[in-house]
């Protein structure tokens, strides 16, 4: 259930007017709106936001790792709207199994790296990257550090 | 790994340039198609640097992440506490005095200054001049030793904490700073001198590395990179945080989008910075340093000897530390490379769920392609200085 607090957001109502089924969730904590997206629907919505709403910069491309919870991995894009100096935070939800969600590299371009990183450290594929490939860890590394299952300090 | 195969009868030629390379500031490998001496295609490959700290930081409690942020970018490491502590602060909804805002922006400042000058001067040197090297040096130097008067240390200064300030700075910190900041203005000019109008340094700067407005968007730049393209936007005044609203000053923003443009924006920056660090001295507020908030910020040593309470919080602090309600925080801040933004996320412990760093200079060397491809070698070289990367922040 979304609060009504985040459904009277003019980003939530604009988006229902699109994509009625699109948001699953949201939050407004400290500030800071949260929507939660159905990760099927989330190059459409990136589409609808920068075209529309006005999020012309993605900030950043990121995860959080949930685990032993299912669904396990958070992906997380923070956007910026220059006009309304404003920023909104998109995530989807990924199951811990071969989590996989679309590329917005065809919508922002700086979701190159970006996902390039986050599919580094947490081994989330992401379909339709032009080059998708480790970036900060060596090439022949085993495993992906950021998972909350990979240790910090010993052996793997 | 990326595709290096060359199909045959091409006449192109695959050159590594780094990671072991003074001209990448650090250890950056960029792998490059050349054609002649022209850069057909340049593939950055990063990652040399890899530290960890994301991950060390889920390891450690909200107060000792600090020292890792410091380590995070070296040439600015007061503005990676500022954003850190500020996130933490916002998690735990906590107000700082204003003194130690304005203290906080007034360090932020010189820092700016001080990472500006690290730039211009390696910058130079990799274009041929040499002395301004020493001349930014010099002055770089004096802002160090301001630090290490007020925090202890050169460089890693972890002088903010969540709350406020470390210490009270001591007695002649302010007089340090009126004394630098009255010859400062004098010694940009200096340096400009000494380039701005330099005909080899025109030639070598102006027209180069071009980027349009809308690549530099889309390719996540930020800072003095993309306000040299025409993009009037930073942090400071457009989502201002500690007390950056109470200050007034321009945002330089120049139209070229090559070298020179962005060269001419940070001295111009420079001379802001100026400006806000004057104001922030004369306009500091009297009054603690600290927050009012027991079992998180650090009791005063005088009454841990002298007040129970004071000690037992003392004790929960360093042992457990604090905890921070559940929750998720984006907080950006502009960093000298542009926006440099910590998402913290918290699960009700005392250790960060998750801390990540986005870092400008990871960004902005995105572009660097763009700049360099269908250009000379040498405008590589010119390229790379005009993004004024630190390859710690880029890989973390």
């Amino acid at each position: 259930m979304i609060p009504p607090e985040v459904t009277r957001m003019p980003d939530t109502t604009a988006l229902a007017e699109f994509d009625r089924e699109a948001v699953v969730d949201g939050k407004f904590d400290r500030g800071e709106l949260t929507l939660v997206i159905r990760p099927e629907r989330i190059v459409a919505v990136s589409e609808f936001l920068k075209a529309q709403r006005g999020y012309r910069f993605l900030s950043d491309v990121t995860a959080v790792d949930w685990y032993p919870s299912e669904p396990r991995f958070e992906v997380v894009y923070h956007l910026y709207c220059h006009d309304r100096k404003d920023r909104l935070r998109l995530k989807a939800r990924l199951s811990g199994e071969l989590p996989e969600i679309a590329s917005v590299v065809g919508v922002w371009g700086a979701a190159d790296w970006y996902e390039r990183e986050v599919f580094d450290l947490f081994g989330i594929r992401f379909r339709g990257h032009p080059h998708l490939r480790r970036i900060l860890m060596p090439e022949d590394w085993q495993g992906h550090p950021l998972r909350k299952d990979y240790p910090v300090t010993g052996y793997r | 790994m990326p595709d290096l195969t060359i199909p045959a009868g091409t006449r192109t030629l695959v050159l590594n340039m780094g990671p072991q390379h003074p001209s990448t500031h650090g250890v950056l490998r960029l792998i490059l198609e050349l054609d002649g001496e022209t850069v057909v295609r340049a593939t950055p490959d990063i990652g040399y640097l890899h530290t960890g700290i994301e991950k060390s930081c889920e390891d450690k409690t909200y107060h000792q992440a600090i020292t890792l942020t410091d380590r995070i970018d070296y040439l600015c490491p007061l503005t990676n506490n500022l954003c850190y502590v500020l996130a933490v602060e916002k998690l735990l909804g906590l107000e700082v005095p204003p003194r130690a805002q304005f203290l906080r922006v007034l360090l932020n400042e010189l820092t700016r200054i001080a990472s500006h000058l690290v730039w211009l001067g390696t910058h130079a040197i990799d274009l041929g001049a040499m002395s301004v090297f020493l001349y930014c040096f010099r002055e770089r130097e004096e802002i160090l030793k301001i630090f290490e008067l007020a925090s202890g240390q050169r460089m890693m200064t972890s002088y903010f904490r969540v709350g406020g300030l470390a210490l009270e700075p001591p007695s002649p910190f302010l007089p340090r700073i009126r004394e630098f900041l009255k010859i400062f203005p004098d010694r940009i000019e200096e340096y400009e001198e000494l380039l701005t109008r330099n005909r080899i340094w025109i030639g070598r700067t102006k027209g180069v590395g071009l980027l349009s407005a809308e690549d530099g968007l889309d390719l996540g730049a930020t800072g003095p990179t993309l306000r040299a393209s025409g993009v009037d936007w930073d942090l400071r005044r457009d989502n201002p945080y500690s007390s950056y609203e109470k200050f007034s000053f321009q945002v330089p923003v120049r139209h070229e989008g090559d070298v020179y443009a962005r060269y001419l924006l940070r001295i111009a920056e420079m001379r802001e910075s100026i400006k806000i660090c004057e104001q922030a001295i004369a306009g500091l507020p009297e009054g603690p340093i600290r927050a009012n908030a027991p079992g998180v910020v650090m009791p005063e040593r005088e009454k841990m000897k002298t007040e129970m309470e004071a000690l037992i919080y003392h004790f929960k602090i360093v042992t457990e530390g604090f905890r921070v309600p559940p929750g998720e925080v984006y907080q950006a801040v502009e960093s000298p490379r542009g926006e440099m933004g910590y998402y913290v996320v918290s699960d009700g412990t005392s250790h960060p769920y998750r801390v990540k760093v986005r870092s400008p200079s990871f960004a902005n060397l995105q572009a660097l392609p763009k700049m360099a491809e269908g250009r000379l070698v040498a405008d590589l070289v010119a390229c790379i200085g005009s993004i004024d990367i630190v390859l710690g922040e880029i890989d973390r």
